[in-house]
């Protein structure tokens, strides 16, 4: 009985992984269709943003919820400003461009922080349940998950920055003959997408080692889960990561880490063999 | 240490740009004459990238072991010049520096290679060029090669002390084995096997963990729920110090101890996590920076001196480094020349010196150390030395290699452990 909580949290705290790790690029790569390619990199900027906010004595609740999501949010508005806004609709050219960034933006903390591997401590005891005991860090990941995508589900779908996001990203010709200024919607949903990356690497940071190539490690992982999911971004995230998420993760207790990253690729490659367009290309067609 | 680090697309390109444009560079002054009152020394480590936080004290050390020799009258009566090169953490550039060092720098020696693989990049080339090689870092043994001498710890050395150590210190019989599925981690974890075995121990299980896995909440519910005495951790890297945050933020710590052998061996993993996170762990080396010998006491002093503020990080790696520079050196003196064959016999006459980490002896069938190995725990981010087991000879290597018998041995042997 025991066995079955602790399996149960630590699978959906595999899934509350993937949802922050992809929600971020479900709204720059899913709806903006920009191939980010610096997503690792707008992770390890909310890290370490955590990282030397806690170092200069800040809470690192106030580090993780606040700082981070603004600070990267704000880096991610002027990389939109100077880059990615001349690069919309053309696919192929943001993956190149945000390749470059990439390397740009590990270069550059390398150059500022150095290449230490730097970390910051879990803020939470541990939760006894049985014979196991697992970190109350990990219950705030699965609550955090959960809240952040009733959040963007509730943007886009009840306020009026949402539908005109969502109308901008359909037809910005339409959008701009009913008087929404285009450029500025995307600014701002590159913002907010950037944010929440930024805030998904801060809650990365306490349970990983913060060094300037650590996106490399997840941003695979994002682009599938995006993929999976398809084109609607807050059901596609939540469903590609219950699934990708819960099949990793069982096989990971059964087997070993490798078997689980296996399976989950396998299945990837599965789905997308018979939803080409993701899961929400044939169910749930009419979501957000 | 293996290859602690996958070299990945973005820093192979970077190094790869990096590496061409020194080429093209170098490729324009063809004919740099060295003065020929200096005596030529190469080192290659990585002091950038993924590996700098065990290469940067490596060099360091070796440029301050240059300086005190220069200091004191040199070499032979001249003057010791080191060409340090910087290989970026990238196999292309090591293969491209051994190159340089041998055939243009005209270097007698070379200092260098951190992970197993690079080390395999260099070596052969090394020995085509005749140039004589140190390789200066703990790794999982069995090379065997004439031109070569390798000044760190192998399992057999270190492995055998921890394993019946801890299993005595804990009263424990049941180990549970957590290890960095590469060259290095399983080789490290037969030796566990092996030496749990011997001293009446069982394993209960060993799992293996790619270096990029970050997710450690299974794997500690599954050892919570095999309830081991002891928990061995041969994981390596960064992204594997996960592994000991997720275990103290599950509140283990306090309730299954842990063996580590690759903690706080070359890099900065002792002053990086918090005394919650580590206090306790236990680890057996040939180096502690906390060793208490008139040795280490005067090279401590001697290295601030020399660095100030800016001192290197003191580990197995650096101090192996500075032990196989005076191992040369000494070898020279002794044959009165810088003839590659006449240093290795004089360093084959079983030639001791006294280092930082004590007495250190060349083995000479298989050019690795007879050295003294510390078993040390860590209390509030420092390493209290516990005991200390005096002249442990590299036996692992020994069971492979005789290079009495066949001096044109050039195998890395991977060394089979019964089952």
């Amino acid at each position: 009985m025991d066995l079955a909580v602790v399996v149960a949290i630590e699978v959906l705290n595999a899934i509350a992984g993937l949802v922050l790790i992809s929600i971020g690029l479900a709204i720059i790569f899913g709806m903006m269709r920009v191939i980010n390619i610096a997503h690792g990199e707008f992770l390890m900027m909310g890290a370490y943003a955590v990282l030397i906010s806690v170092k200069n004595g800040i809470n690192i609740w106030v580090a993780m919820l606040v700082i981070a999501p603004i600070v990267v949010g704000v880096i991610g508005v002027v990389i939109e400003r100077c880059l990615i806004r001349f690069l919309y609709g053309r696919m192929i050219d943001t993956l190149l461009a945000t390749w470059g960034l990439s390397l740009f933006l590990i270069g550059g903390v390398t150059m500022i922080f150095g290449n230490t591997v730097e970390g910051v401590s879990s803020p939470m005891g541990s939760l006894p349940i049985g014979q196991y005991s697992i970190s109350w860090y990990t219950l705030f990941t699965i609550v955090l998950a959960v809240v952040l995508l009733a959040l963007v589900y509730l943007v886009m779908k009840r306020t009026r920055l949402g539908l005109i996001a969502r109308g901008t990203m359909q037809k910005p010709e339409m959008a701009a003959a009913l008087g929404v200024a285009p450029s500025t919607v995307y600014m701002v949903t590159f913002g907010i997408g950037a944010a929440l990356t930024g805030l998904a690497g801060a809650v990365l940071a306490p349970v990983a080692g913060v060094v300037p190539s650590m996106g490399v490690a997840y941003i695979a992982k994002a682009f599938i889960t995006v993929v999976v999911g398809g084109e609607a971004i807050v059901v596609g995230t939540t469903v590609a990561s219950s699934l990708l998420g819960s099949i990793s993760q069982v096989m990971t207790f059964l087997t070993t880490p490798v078997w689980g990253d296996a399976a989950m690729l396998f299945v990837a490659v599965i789905l997308l063999r018979i939803l080409p367009r993701g899961i929400t290309g044939r169910f749930f067609r009419r979501s957000i | 240490m293996g290859n602690q680090f996958k070299v990945d697309r973005r820093v192979f390109l970077k190094g790869t740009a990096a590496g061409a444009s020194t080429a093209a560079i170098a490729s324009m002054f063809p004919f740099v004459a060295e003065a020929a009152d200096e005596i030529a020394v190469g080192g290659i480590h990585d002091e950038s990238g993924f590996l700098d936080i065990a290469g940067q004290p490596m060099s360091q050390v070796l440029r301050f072991a240059v300086a005190e020799k220069n200091k004191a009258g040199g070499l032979l009566g001249k003057q010791i010049k080191l060409y340090d090169y910087d290989s970026q953490s990238n196999m292309q550039l090591y293969s491209q520096y051994a190159q340089q060092l041998a055939l243009k720098d005209k270097a007698s020696v070379v200092f260098g290679g951190i992970t197993s693989a690079s080390r395999e990049v260099i070596r052969p080339v090394l020995r085509r060029y005749k140039t004589l090689y140190f390789y200066d870092t703990l790794y999982e043994g069995g090379v065997c090669d004439r031109n070569q001498f390798a000044t760190g710890t192998t399992p057999a050395q270190t492995v055998e002390k921890l394993v019946p150590f801890v299993m005595k210190k804990w009263g424990g019989k049941k180990i549970y084995t957590l290890a960095a599925d590469y060259n290095y981690g399983q080789i490290t974890a037969d030796w566990v096997k092996k030496y749990v075995r011997e001293n009446g121990g069982e394993i209960l299980a060993t799992d293996y963990f790619p270096l990029d896995v970050t997710n450690f909440g299974p794997t500690i519910s599954k050892v919570q729920e095999a309830k081991p005495d002891i928990l061995i951790s041969v994981l390596v890297g960064s992204a594997h110090l996960a592994f000991y945050r997720q275990w103290a933020a599950a509140g283990m710590m306090k309730q299954i101890p842990i063996a580590a052998t690759t903690f706080g061996a070359g890099g900065n993993e002792v002053v990086l996590m918090d005394p919650s996170e580590s206090d306790g762990m236990i680890n057996a080396l040939g180096y502690f920076q906390e060793i208490e010998t008139p040795e280490n006491t005067k090279w401590k002093a001697d290295l601030k001196a020399f660095f100030g503020d800016k001192m290197p990080l003191l580990t197995e790696l650096s101090c192996c480094t500075y032990e196989g520079f005076q191992f040369w050196t000494k070898a020279v003196e002794m044959a009165g020349t810088l003839d590659r064959m006449k240093v290795i016999e004089a360093l084959e006459t079983g030639m001791s010196i006294d280092g930082p980490s004590g007495k250190v002896t060349i083995e000479p069938k298989t050019h690795h150390t007879i050295r003294n190995v510390y078993v040390a725990e860590i209390n509030d981010r420092k390493w209290q030395v516990l005991e200390t087991y005096d002249q442990v000879p590299p036996q692992d290597t020994m069971a492979v290699c005789d290079l009495e018998k066949n001096p044109d041995d050039t195998t890395m042997y991977v060394i089979k452990l019964d089952e």
